[in-house]
Protein backbone atom coordinates (compact mmCIF):
# COMPACT_ATOMS: atom_id res chain seq x y z
CA UNK A 1 0.00 0.00 0.00
CA UNK A 2 1.42 3.76 -1.45
CA UNK A 3 1.22 6.64 1.14
CA UNK A 4 -1.77 8.95 0.96
CA UNK A 5 0.53 12.04 0.60
CA UNK A 6 3.23 11.35 -1.65
CA UNK A 7 2.13 8.50 -2.99
CA UNK A 8 5.08 7.15 -3.99
CA UNK A 9 6.64 5.28 -0.88
CA UNK A 10 5.49 2.18 0.79
CA UNK A 11 2.78 3.47 3.90
CA UNK A 12 4.16 2.53 7.74
CA UNK A 13 1.48 4.75 9.67
CA UNK A 14 -1.62 3.92 9.55
CA UNK A 15 -4.54 6.80 10.70
CA UNK A 16 -8.03 6.66 11.22
CA UNK A 17 -9.88 10.63 10.22
CA UNK A 18 -12.99 11.67 10.78
CA UNK A 19 -13.89 14.42 8.00
CA UNK A 20 -17.13 15.65 8.81
CA UNK A 21 -18.77 13.00 10.69
CA UNK A 22 -17.03 10.07 8.23
CA UNK A 23 -14.65 8.16 9.19
CA UNK A 24 -11.40 7.74 7.03
CA UNK A 25 -7.94 6.10 6.74
CA UNK A 26 -5.24 7.78 6.21
CA UNK A 27 -2.14 5.42 5.40
CA UNK A 28 1.26 7.99 5.38
CA UNK A 29 4.84 6.79 4.75
CA UNK A 30 7.29 7.52 7.41
CA UNK A 31 9.11 11.18 5.34
CA UNK A 32 5.49 12.20 5.55
CA UNK A 33 3.63 11.70 8.82
CA UNK A 34 7.39 13.18 10.17
CA UNK A 35 6.90 16.13 8.09
CA UNK A 36 3.00 15.55 9.40
CA UNK A 37 4.23 15.97 12.90
CA UNK A 38 3.14 12.71 14.02
CA UNK A 39 6.26 11.78 15.78
CA UNK A 40 6.15 15.42 17.03
CA UNK A 41 3.72 15.83 19.95
CA UNK A 42 4.29 19.81 20.52
CA UNK A 43 2.94 19.85 16.57
CA UNK A 44 0.13 21.93 16.15
CA UNK A 45 -3.26 20.59 15.98
CA UNK A 46 -1.85 16.86 16.88
CA UNK A 47 -5.47 15.80 17.73
CA UNK A 48 -6.03 16.26 14.03
CA UNK A 49 -3.64 13.79 13.17
CA UNK A 50 -4.12 11.44 16.05
CA UNK A 51 -7.62 11.72 16.44
CA UNK A 52 -8.89 12.39 12.89
CA UNK A 53 -9.08 15.44 11.20
CA UNK A 54 -11.60 17.84 12.58
CA UNK A 55 -11.22 16.13 16.31
CA UNK A 56 -9.80 19.81 16.94
CA UNK A 57 -13.14 21.14 15.82
CA UNK A 58 -15.49 18.82 17.42
CA UNK A 59 -13.73 19.09 21.14
CA UNK A 60 -14.85 23.31 20.58
CA UNK A 61 -18.42 22.33 20.42
CA UNK A 62 -18.56 22.23 24.06
CA UNK A 63 -20.82 24.63 25.90
CA UNK A 64 -19.77 24.45 28.77
CA UNK A 65 -16.99 26.61 28.45
CA UNK A 66 -13.52 25.54 27.43
CA UNK A 67 -11.79 24.18 30.88
CA UNK A 68 -12.27 21.60 33.15
CA UNK A 69 -13.51 22.79 36.40
CA UNK A 70 -10.86 20.22 37.98
CA UNK A 71 -7.86 19.93 36.62
CA UNK A 72 -7.81 23.10 34.46
CA UNK A 73 -7.24 21.84 31.20
CA UNK A 74 -8.35 23.66 28.17
CA UNK A 75 -9.50 22.61 24.81
CA UNK A 76 -6.60 24.06 23.20
CA UNK A 77 -4.42 21.76 25.25
CA UNK A 78 -6.44 18.86 23.94
CA UNK A 79 -5.55 20.83 20.29
CA UNK A 80 -2.06 20.92 20.81
CA UNK A 81 -1.63 17.55 22.69
CA UNK A 82 -4.79 14.87 21.65
CA UNK A 83 -5.03 14.19 25.12
CA UNK A 84 -6.67 14.76 28.06
CA UNK A 85 -5.52 16.16 31.36
CA UNK A 86 -7.87 13.85 33.78
CA UNK A 87 -10.39 11.46 34.13
CA UNK A 88 -13.02 14.50 34.79
CA UNK A 89 -11.91 16.39 31.22
CA UNK A 90 -13.91 13.47 29.90
CA UNK A 91 -17.29 14.97 31.47
CA UNK A 92 -16.39 18.45 30.50
CA UNK A 93 -15.72 18.24 27.18
CA UNK A 94 -18.40 15.59 27.13
CA UNK A 95 -20.52 16.97 24.38
CA UNK A 96 -17.44 17.28 22.29
CA UNK A 97 -15.98 14.13 22.49
CA UNK A 98 -19.22 11.58 22.41
CA UNK A 99 -19.40 12.48 18.39
CA UNK A 100 -15.08 11.71 18.26
CA UNK A 101 -15.37 8.39 20.38
CA UNK A 102 -18.64 7.24 18.05
CA UNK A 103 -16.28 7.91 14.92
CA UNK A 104 -13.11 6.51 16.65
CA UNK A 105 -14.62 3.19 18.08
CA UNK A 106 -16.96 0.32 17.46
CA UNK A 107 -19.46 1.71 19.99
CA UNK A 108 -19.94 4.51 22.43
CA UNK A 109 -20.76 2.80 25.59
CA UNK A 110 -18.40 0.95 27.32
CA UNK A 111 -19.21 -3.10 27.40
CA UNK A 112 -16.09 -5.02 29.15
CA UNK A 113 -14.76 -5.06 32.38
CA UNK A 114 -15.88 -3.16 35.66
CA UNK A 115 -13.95 -2.75 38.88
CA UNK A 116 -15.74 -5.04 41.40
CA UNK A 117 -16.16 -2.30 43.82
CA UNK A 118 -18.13 -0.66 41.20
CA UNK A 119 -20.25 -3.73 39.53
CA UNK A 120 -23.31 -2.99 41.89
CA UNK A 121 -23.78 0.51 42.11
CA UNK A 122 -23.20 0.47 37.56
CA UNK A 123 -25.99 -2.03 37.58
CA UNK A 124 -28.15 0.04 39.48
CA UNK A 125 -27.32 3.37 37.90
CA UNK A 126 -28.25 2.17 34.66
CA UNK A 127 -31.53 0.51 35.84
CA UNK A 128 -32.68 3.43 37.09
CA UNK A 129 -31.50 5.41 34.17
CA UNK A 130 -33.97 2.84 32.22
CA UNK A 131 -37.14 3.04 34.63
CA UNK A 132 -36.68 6.72 34.94
CA UNK A 133 -37.19 6.84 30.73
CA UNK A 134 -39.53 4.50 31.10
CA UNK A 135 -41.74 6.50 33.34
CA UNK A 136 -41.24 9.26 31.51
CA UNK A 137 -42.83 7.28 28.51
CA UNK A 138 -45.86 5.92 29.95
CA UNK A 139 -46.53 9.11 31.29
CA UNK A 140 -46.70 10.80 28.17
CA UNK A 141 -48.80 8.13 26.72
CA UNK A 142 -51.12 8.02 29.95
CA UNK A 143 -50.59 4.91 30.77
CA UNK A 144 -51.33 4.99 34.23
CA UNK A 145 -51.24 1.92 35.38
CA UNK A 146 -47.62 1.09 34.02
CA UNK A 147 -46.55 4.33 35.55
CA UNK A 148 -47.47 3.97 38.86
CA UNK A 149 -45.52 0.26 38.66
CA UNK A 150 -42.81 2.12 37.05
CA UNK A 151 -42.93 4.37 39.96
CA UNK A 152 -42.52 1.76 42.78
CA UNK A 153 -39.96 0.31 41.27
CA UNK A 154 -37.84 3.25 41.28
CA UNK A 155 -39.01 3.94 44.83
CA UNK A 156 -37.81 0.19 46.37
CA UNK A 157 -35.03 0.91 44.40
CA UNK A 158 -34.43 3.82 45.91
CA UNK A 159 -35.01 2.55 49.01
CA UNK A 160 -32.67 -0.36 48.60
CA UNK A 161 -30.03 2.48 48.15
CA UNK A 162 -30.54 3.92 51.43
CA UNK A 163 -30.63 0.40 52.98
CA UNK A 164 -27.19 0.28 51.24
CA UNK A 165 -25.39 3.15 52.38
CA UNK A 166 -26.91 2.54 55.69
CA UNK A 167 -25.25 -0.83 56.30
CA UNK A 168 -22.27 0.21 54.62
CA UNK A 169 -21.88 3.40 57.16
CA UNK A 170 -22.36 0.36 59.83
CA UNK A 171 -19.64 -2.41 58.43
CA UNK A 172 -17.12 0.36 58.39
CA UNK A 173 -17.63 0.65 61.95
CA UNK A 174 -16.76 -2.73 63.82
CA UNK A 175 -19.06 -1.97 66.80
CA UNK A 176 -22.26 -1.75 64.94
CA UNK A 177 -21.46 -4.45 62.12
CA UNK A 178 -23.10 -7.18 64.32
CA UNK A 179 -26.51 -5.19 65.14
CA UNK A 180 -28.09 -4.94 61.57
CA UNK A 181 -26.85 -7.98 59.63
CA UNK A 182 -30.22 -7.79 57.19
CA UNK A 183 -29.18 -4.50 55.44
CA UNK A 184 -25.64 -5.94 54.34
CA UNK A 185 -27.32 -9.16 53.40
CA UNK A 186 -30.38 -7.30 51.24
CA UNK A 187 -27.40 -4.97 50.04
CA UNK A 188 -25.86 -8.26 48.73
CA UNK A 189 -29.04 -9.50 46.76
CA UNK A 190 -30.09 -6.98 45.06
CA UNK A 191 -30.04 -5.38 42.36
CA UNK A 192 -30.84 -8.99 40.07
CA UNK A 193 -28.06 -9.74 38.09
CA UNK A 194 -29.27 -7.95 34.10
CA UNK A 195 -27.47 -9.54 31.19
CA UNK A 196 -24.63 -6.84 30.10
CA UNK A 197 -26.24 -5.20 26.67
CA UNK B 1 17.49 -7.65 42.57
CA UNK B 2 19.57 -6.41 39.67
CA UNK B 3 19.02 -5.22 35.89
CA UNK B 4 21.73 -7.10 34.84
CA UNK B 5 20.82 -10.00 36.13
CA UNK B 6 17.03 -9.75 34.85
CA UNK B 7 19.04 -9.26 31.13
CA UNK B 8 21.45 -11.68 31.59
CA UNK B 9 18.62 -14.21 30.17
CA UNK B 10 16.19 -14.26 27.80
CA UNK B 11 12.69 -13.40 28.29
CA UNK B 12 9.80 -16.20 28.48
CA UNK B 13 8.71 -14.43 25.17
CA UNK B 14 11.35 -15.25 22.93
CA UNK B 15 13.28 -18.25 24.86
CA UNK B 16 9.84 -20.02 25.55
CA UNK B 17 7.11 -22.40 23.54
CA UNK B 18 4.09 -21.41 22.64
CA UNK B 19 1.52 -22.14 19.90
CA UNK B 20 2.20 -21.80 16.06
CA UNK B 21 5.50 -19.92 17.70
CA UNK B 22 7.17 -20.49 14.29
CA UNK B 23 5.23 -17.77 12.70
CA UNK B 24 3.52 -15.61 15.79
CA UNK B 25 6.32 -15.24 17.73
CA UNK B 26 5.29 -13.53 20.73
CA UNK B 27 1.08 -12.03 22.16
CA UNK B 28 1.18 -9.53 23.78
CA UNK B 29 -2.15 -7.86 25.77
CA UNK B 30 -1.65 -4.09 27.74
CA UNK B 31 -4.35 -2.56 29.80
CA UNK B 32 -3.89 0.87 30.46
CA UNK B 33 -5.56 1.99 33.70
CA UNK B 34 -5.56 5.53 35.70
CA UNK B 35 -5.77 6.81 39.30
CA UNK B 36 -9.37 8.28 39.96
CA UNK B 37 -9.42 11.93 40.58
CA UNK B 38 -5.74 12.49 39.52
CA UNK B 39 -4.42 14.36 36.29
CA UNK B 40 -2.76 12.34 33.76
CA UNK B 41 0.57 12.16 33.79
CA UNK B 42 1.13 14.91 30.73
CA UNK B 43 -0.89 17.04 32.59
CA UNK B 44 0.05 16.38 35.99
CA UNK B 45 3.09 18.54 37.90
CA UNK B 46 6.43 16.47 38.63
CA UNK B 47 5.44 16.58 42.67
CA UNK B 48 1.76 14.94 41.98
CA UNK B 49 3.73 12.33 39.59
CA UNK B 50 6.07 11.19 41.92
CA UNK B 51 3.24 10.53 44.69
CA UNK B 52 0.98 8.85 41.88
CA UNK B 53 4.16 6.76 41.18
CA UNK B 54 5.19 5.81 44.86
CA UNK B 55 1.24 4.76 45.22
CA UNK B 56 1.22 2.54 42.11
CA UNK B 57 4.32 1.20 42.65
CA UNK B 58 3.87 0.01 46.25
CA UNK B 59 0.80 -1.83 45.19
CA UNK B 60 2.71 -3.34 41.69
CA UNK B 61 5.52 -4.39 44.17
CA UNK B 62 3.15 -6.24 46.92
CA UNK B 63 1.40 -8.84 44.24
CA UNK B 64 1.94 -12.31 44.93
CA UNK B 65 3.04 -12.55 41.16
CA UNK B 66 5.66 -9.97 41.69
CA UNK B 67 7.67 -11.58 44.57
CA UNK B 68 10.27 -11.79 42.34
CA UNK B 69 11.23 -8.65 40.61
CA UNK B 70 12.74 -5.82 39.25
CA UNK B 71 11.77 -2.31 40.26
CA UNK B 72 13.36 0.77 39.50
CA UNK B 73 12.68 4.53 38.87
CA UNK B 74 13.30 5.95 35.27
CA UNK B 75 16.05 8.38 36.09
CA UNK B 76 17.57 5.87 38.18
CA UNK B 77 18.35 4.01 34.64
CA UNK B 78 20.76 4.48 32.16
CA UNK B 79 20.17 5.08 28.56
CA UNK B 80 21.63 2.37 27.45
CA UNK B 81 19.23 -0.02 29.74
CA UNK B 82 16.16 1.88 29.13
CA UNK B 83 16.96 0.91 25.77
CA UNK B 84 17.48 -2.84 26.28
CA UNK B 85 14.46 -2.96 27.83
CA UNK B 86 12.68 -1.06 24.83
CA UNK B 87 14.32 -3.65 21.97
CA UNK B 88 12.84 -6.03 24.68
CA UNK B 89 9.44 -5.18 24.32
CA UNK B 90 9.01 -4.56 28.18
CA UNK B 91 8.77 -0.75 28.13
CA UNK B 92 7.61 1.18 25.22
CA UNK B 93 9.72 4.10 23.59
CA UNK B 94 7.79 6.96 24.87
CA UNK B 95 8.54 5.38 28.16
CA UNK B 96 12.32 5.40 27.82
CA UNK B 97 12.05 8.79 26.82
CA UNK B 98 10.46 9.29 30.35
CA UNK B 99 12.77 10.92 33.36
CA UNK B 100 11.90 11.90 36.52
CA UNK B 101 8.68 10.46 38.02
CA UNK B 102 8.26 7.99 36.04
CA UNK B 103 9.13 4.06 36.91
CA UNK B 104 8.95 0.20 35.47
CA UNK B 105 8.33 -2.49 37.47
CA UNK B 106 9.01 -6.19 36.07
CA UNK B 107 9.18 -10.16 36.69
CA UNK B 108 11.92 -12.08 36.46
CA UNK B 109 10.52 -13.92 33.92
CA UNK B 110 9.92 -10.65 32.20
CA UNK B 111 6.27 -11.78 31.23
CA UNK B 112 4.71 -8.93 33.13
CA UNK B 113 5.92 -5.67 33.12
CA UNK B 114 4.32 -2.50 34.09
CA UNK B 115 5.08 0.86 33.05
CA UNK B 116 4.46 3.61 35.85
CA UNK B 117 3.38 7.17 34.54
CA UNK B 118 3.71 6.64 30.58
CA UNK B 119 0.82 8.42 29.04
CA UNK B 120 -0.98 7.10 31.34
CA UNK B 121 -0.48 6.18 35.38
CA UNK B 122 -0.29 2.94 34.86
CA UNK B 123 0.46 0.56 31.67
CA UNK B 124 0.72 -3.22 32.61
CA UNK B 125 1.27 -6.10 29.85
CA UNK B 126 1.82 -9.75 29.85
CA UNK B 127 3.65 -11.22 27.21
CA UNK B 128 4.19 -14.85 26.67
CA UNK B 129 5.65 -16.89 23.22
CA UNK B 130 3.22 -17.94 20.08
CA UNK B 131 -0.62 -16.98 19.82
CA UNK B 132 -2.55 -17.34 22.99
CA UNK B 133 -4.23 -14.31 23.67
CA UNK B 134 -6.37 -15.76 25.62
CA UNK B 135 -3.84 -16.92 28.22
CA UNK B 136 -1.64 -13.59 28.26
CA UNK B 137 -5.00 -11.82 28.75
CA UNK B 138 -6.03 -13.76 31.64
CA UNK B 139 -2.53 -12.83 33.30
CA UNK B 140 -2.90 -9.41 33.02
CA UNK B 141 -6.81 -9.66 34.14
CA UNK B 142 -6.02 -11.38 37.34
CA UNK B 143 -3.15 -8.83 38.12
CA UNK B 144 -5.62 -5.52 36.82
CA UNK B 145 -8.16 -7.61 39.32
CA UNK B 146 -6.09 -7.74 42.21
CA UNK B 147 -5.05 -4.47 41.74
CA UNK B 148 -8.21 -2.86 42.23
CA UNK B 149 -7.94 -3.57 45.56
CA UNK B 150 -5.47 -1.22 46.60
CA UNK B 151 -5.84 1.22 43.60
CA UNK B 152 -9.09 3.52 42.82
CA UNK B 153 -8.80 3.14 38.99
CA UNK B 154 -10.70 6.22 36.96
CA UNK B 155 -14.10 4.42 35.90
CA UNK B 156 -17.05 5.64 33.77
CA UNK B 157 -20.48 4.58 33.94
CA UNK B 158 -20.81 4.50 29.95
CA UNK B 159 -17.45 4.56 28.89
CA UNK B 160 -15.50 2.31 31.13
CA UNK B 161 -12.31 2.72 32.23
CA UNK B 162 -10.90 6.45 31.28
CA UNK B 163 -7.46 6.96 29.86
CA UNK B 164 -5.41 10.12 28.80
CA UNK B 165 -5.90 10.12 24.72
CA UNK B 166 -9.45 8.77 23.82
CA UNK B 167 -8.43 6.21 21.27
CA UNK B 168 -8.02 4.22 24.38
CA UNK B 169 -10.65 4.79 27.01
CA UNK B 170 -13.42 1.72 27.33
CA UNK B 171 -10.99 -1.31 28.10
CA UNK B 172 -7.55 0.47 27.91
CA UNK B 173 -6.62 -2.66 26.70
CA UNK B 174 -4.27 -3.52 23.43
CA UNK B 175 -3.73 -7.05 22.28
CA UNK B 176 -1.07 -7.55 19.61
CA UNK B 177 0.77 -10.53 17.85
CA UNK B 178 4.05 -9.84 16.99
CA UNK B 179 3.70 -12.49 13.34
CA UNK B 180 6.88 -13.47 11.20
CA UNK B 181 5.53 -13.14 7.52
CA UNK B 182 8.61 -13.71 4.95
CA UNK B 183 6.25 -16.09 2.50
CA UNK B 184 4.01 -13.01 2.23
CA UNK B 185 6.58 -10.41 1.65
CA UNK B 186 8.33 -12.73 -0.76
CA UNK B 187 4.99 -13.48 -2.68
CA UNK B 188 3.99 -9.60 -2.33
CA UNK B 189 1.25 -10.78 -0.44
CA UNK B 190 1.52 -8.56 2.66
CA UNK B 191 0.20 -5.26 1.43
CA UNK B 192 -3.22 -6.75 0.54
CA UNK B 193 -3.16 -8.39 4.01
CA UNK B 194 -2.03 -5.18 5.39
CA UNK B 195 -5.07 -3.41 3.72
CA UNK B 196 -7.79 -5.69 4.75
CA UNK B 197 -6.94 -6.26 8.42
CA UNK B 198 -7.23 -1.95 8.48
CA UNK B 199 -10.09 -1.77 6.62
CA UNK B 200 -11.75 -3.76 10.08
CA UNK B 201 -10.31 -2.14 12.59
CA UNK B 202 -7.41 -4.27 13.34
CA UNK B 203 -4.13 -2.60 12.90
CA UNK B 204 -1.19 -3.92 11.39
CA UNK B 205 2.42 -2.05 12.30
CA UNK B 206 6.23 -2.50 11.91
CA UNK B 207 8.63 -3.95 14.84
CA UNK B 208 8.20 -1.55 17.24
CA UNK B 209 5.05 -0.64 16.94
CA UNK B 210 2.94 2.62 15.49
CA UNK B 211 4.78 4.56 13.24
CA UNK B 212 7.39 1.84 12.66
CA UNK B 213 9.19 0.13 9.72
CA UNK B 214 8.35 -3.60 9.10
CA UNK B 215 12.08 -4.94 9.76
CA UNK B 216 13.00 -8.12 9.77
CA UNK B 217 9.80 -9.25 8.21
CA UNK B 218 8.36 -8.79 11.36
CA UNK B 219 4.59 -7.21 12.06
CA UNK B 220 2.71 -6.69 14.81
CA UNK B 221 -1.19 -7.01 14.29
CA UNK B 222 -3.33 -5.06 16.83
CA UNK B 223 -7.26 -3.83 18.10
CA UNK B 224 -7.06 -0.36 17.02
CA UNK B 225 -10.58 0.05 18.67
CA UNK B 226 -10.91 0.07 22.84
CA UNK B 227 -14.77 1.18 23.35
CA UNK B 228 -18.25 -0.78 22.35
CA UNK B 229 -16.86 -4.22 22.25
CA UNK B 230 -15.87 -6.71 25.37
CA UNK B 231 -12.35 -7.89 26.07
CA UNK B 232 -12.95 -11.52 25.39
CA UNK B 233 -14.79 -9.80 21.56
CA UNK B 234 -11.86 -7.63 20.54
CA UNK B 235 -9.57 -10.85 21.46
CA UNK B 236 -11.70 -12.92 19.75
CA UNK B 237 -12.04 -11.12 16.67
CA UNK B 238 -8.07 -10.39 16.90
CA UNK B 239 -7.45 -14.54 16.87
CA UNK B 240 -9.86 -14.79 14.34
CA UNK B 241 -7.79 -12.59 12.19
CA UNK B 242 -4.57 -13.95 13.52
CA UNK B 243 -5.43 -17.56 12.39
CA UNK B 244 -6.59 -16.26 8.70
CA UNK B 245 -2.88 -14.60 8.15
CA UNK B 246 -0.88 -17.61 9.79
CA UNK B 247 -2.67 -19.74 7.11
CA UNK B 248 -2.29 -17.38 4.51
CA UNK B 249 1.51 -17.44 5.37
CA UNK B 250 1.78 -21.06 5.44
CA UNK B 251 0.23 -21.34 2.13
CA UNK B 252 2.28 -18.56 0.71
CA UNK B 253 5.44 -20.36 1.70
CA UNK B 254 4.09 -23.94 0.22
CA UNK B 255 3.31 -21.68 -3.37
CA UNK B 256 6.74 -20.55 -3.03
CA UNK B 257 8.39 -23.78 -2.53
CA UNK B 258 6.11 -25.36 -5.57
CA UNK B 259 6.81 -22.95 -7.70
CA UNK B 260 9.83 -20.68 -6.76
CA UNK B 261 11.94 -23.11 -5.23
CA UNK B 262 14.98 -21.65 -6.88
CA UNK B 263 14.71 -18.33 -5.70
CA UNK B 264 13.77 -18.96 -1.88
CA UNK B 265 16.29 -21.35 -1.69
CA UNK B 266 18.95 -18.69 -3.09
CA UNK B 267 17.47 -16.16 -0.88
CA UNK B 268 18.35 -18.02 2.19
CA UNK B 269 21.36 -19.48 0.85
CA UNK B 270 22.38 -15.63 0.12
CA UNK B 271 21.38 -14.21 3.92
CA UNK B 272 23.34 -16.90 5.26
CA UNK B 273 26.16 -16.18 3.03
CA UNK B 274 26.18 -12.73 3.53
CA UNK B 275 26.19 -13.44 7.36
CA UNK B 276 28.54 -15.73 7.84
CA UNK B 277 31.04 -13.12 6.25
CA UNK B 278 30.17 -9.80 6.32
CA UNK B 279 32.22 -7.62 8.68
CA UNK B 280 30.04 -4.80 9.20
CA UNK B 281 26.40 -4.77 8.90
CA UNK B 282 23.90 -2.41 10.08
CA UNK B 283 20.72 -3.71 12.52
CA UNK B 284 17.99 -3.37 9.40
CA UNK B 285 20.00 -5.69 7.16
CA UNK B 286 20.74 -8.12 9.71
CA UNK B 287 16.99 -8.65 10.69
CA UNK B 288 15.83 -8.86 7.44
CA UNK B 289 18.99 -11.55 6.83
CA UNK B 290 18.19 -12.81 9.47
CA UNK B 291 14.69 -13.32 8.58
CA UNK B 292 15.24 -15.88 5.99
CA UNK B 293 17.42 -18.22 8.05
CA UNK B 294 14.45 -18.00 10.27
CA UNK B 295 12.20 -19.18 7.78
CA UNK B 296 14.88 -21.83 6.33
CA UNK B 297 14.73 -23.50 10.04
CA UNK B 298 10.79 -23.38 9.61
CA UNK B 299 11.50 -25.56 6.30
CA UNK B 300 13.81 -28.19 7.41
CA UNK B 301 17.40 -26.30 5.83
CA UNK B 302 18.79 -25.90 8.84
CA UNK B 303 18.56 -28.44 12.40
CA UNK B 304 15.95 -26.98 14.15
CA UNK B 305 18.08 -26.84 17.53
CA UNK B 306 19.11 -23.82 16.07
CA UNK B 307 15.90 -22.12 16.21
CA UNK B 308 16.78 -20.43 20.12
CA UNK B 309 20.35 -19.15 18.63
CA UNK B 310 18.54 -17.84 15.60
CA UNK B 311 15.58 -15.76 17.40
CA UNK B 312 18.09 -14.73 19.76
CA UNK B 313 20.03 -12.79 17.08
CA UNK B 314 17.12 -10.61 15.79
CA UNK B 315 17.43 -9.30 19.59
CA UNK B 316 21.17 -9.37 20.17
CA UNK B 317 22.09 -7.72 17.05
CA UNK B 318 20.12 -5.06 18.57
CA UNK B 319 22.07 -1.55 19.12
CA UNK B 320 21.21 -1.33 23.10
CA UNK B 321 21.86 -4.91 23.11
CA UNK B 322 25.13 -5.19 21.46
CA UNK B 323 26.55 -2.68 23.94
CA UNK B 324 24.89 -4.08 27.17
CA UNK B 325 28.16 -6.23 27.79
CA UNK B 326 30.34 -3.45 27.29
CA UNK B 327 32.01 -1.00 30.05
CA UNK B 328 32.83 1.81 27.47
CA UNK B 329 31.01 4.68 26.56
CA UNK B 330 28.64 4.57 23.91
CA UNK B 331 29.70 3.44 20.31
CA UNK B 332 29.42 4.85 17.02
CA UNK B 333 26.89 3.67 14.25
CA UNK B 334 30.01 2.00 12.70
CA UNK B 335 31.64 -0.03 15.56
CA UNK B 336 28.49 -1.36 16.10
CA UNK B 337 28.06 -2.29 12.62
CA UNK B 338 31.27 -4.60 13.03
CA UNK B 339 30.61 -5.85 16.28
CA UNK B 340 27.32 -6.75 15.08
CA UNK B 341 28.48 -8.72 12.18
CA UNK B 342 31.17 -10.44 14.46
CA UNK B 343 28.45 -11.31 17.10
CA UNK B 344 26.91 -13.28 14.32
CA UNK B 345 29.36 -14.86 12.44
CA UNK B 346 30.45 -16.19 15.85
CA UNK B 347 26.90 -17.43 16.24
CA UNK B 348 26.62 -19.07 12.85
CA UNK B 349 29.71 -20.74 13.00
CA UNK B 350 28.21 -22.56 16.41
CA UNK B 351 25.04 -24.04 13.89
CA UNK B 352 25.81 -26.76 11.61
CA UNK B 353 26.13 -25.75 7.89
CA UNK B 354 22.57 -25.98 6.07
CA UNK B 355 21.65 -28.05 3.05
CA UNK B 356 20.41 -25.63 1.05
CA UNK B 357 20.18 -27.02 -2.72
CA UNK B 358 18.23 -29.75 -1.15
CA UNK B 359 14.32 -28.54 -1.97
CA UNK B 360 12.56 -30.04 1.30
CA UNK B 361 10.18 -32.84 0.20
CA UNK B 362 7.05 -31.68 2.03
CA UNK B 363 7.66 -27.73 2.69
CA UNK B 364 8.25 -28.07 5.79
CA UNK B 365 10.43 -30.35 8.54
CA UNK B 366 7.58 -29.95 11.27
CA UNK B 367 4.17 -31.92 10.97
CA UNK B 368 3.51 -29.54 14.08
CA UNK B 369 2.73 -26.50 11.10
CA UNK B 370 0.88 -28.62 9.02
CA UNK B 371 -1.70 -29.88 12.25
CA UNK B 372 -1.78 -26.22 13.10
CA UNK B 373 -3.32 -25.09 10.23
CA UNK B 374 -6.63 -27.37 10.54
CA UNK B 375 -6.52 -26.78 13.87
CA UNK B 376 -7.19 -22.94 12.84
CA UNK B 377 -9.07 -22.99 10.42
ZN1 LIG C 1 4.75 9.76 1.73
ZN1 LIG D 1 -9.62 17.66 33.64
Amino acid sequence: MFCDVCKSKEATVFLTQIVEGKMQKVNLCEGCSKEKGVNDPTGFALADLLLGLGAAQEIEKNPAGNRCPVCGFSQADFKKTGRLGCSACYDAFAEGLFGMLKNMHRGSVHTGKVPAKLRVGRLRNREMAELQTSLQKAIQEEQFEEAAALRDRIRKLEEEFRNEMVSFEESSTEVNRLASPQGTAEALSVPKPRKQP
Amino acid sequence: MKLSRIIANTGEWLSGAGPHDQIVVSSRVRLARNLKGKPFPGWAKKAERVAILEEIRGSVEHLPEMEESFSEKLDDLSALEKQVLVERHLISREHAAKGAGSAVVMNTSQTLSFMINEEDHLRMQAIRAGLQLDNVYAMINKTDSELEDTLDFAFHDDLGYLTACPTNVGTGMRASAMMHLPGLVMSEHVNKIINSVNKIGLAVRGLHGEGTEAMGNLFQVSNQTTLGETEEEIIGRLNKVIFQILEHEQNARQILLQQRAETLLDQIGRAYGILCHAHSITSKEALNLLSFIKMGVDLGLFPSNNRLHVDELFIETQPAHLQKGLQVTKLGAEERDSLRAALIRTKLKQMQEPEIGKIPTNGSSSTSSTSETSEGS
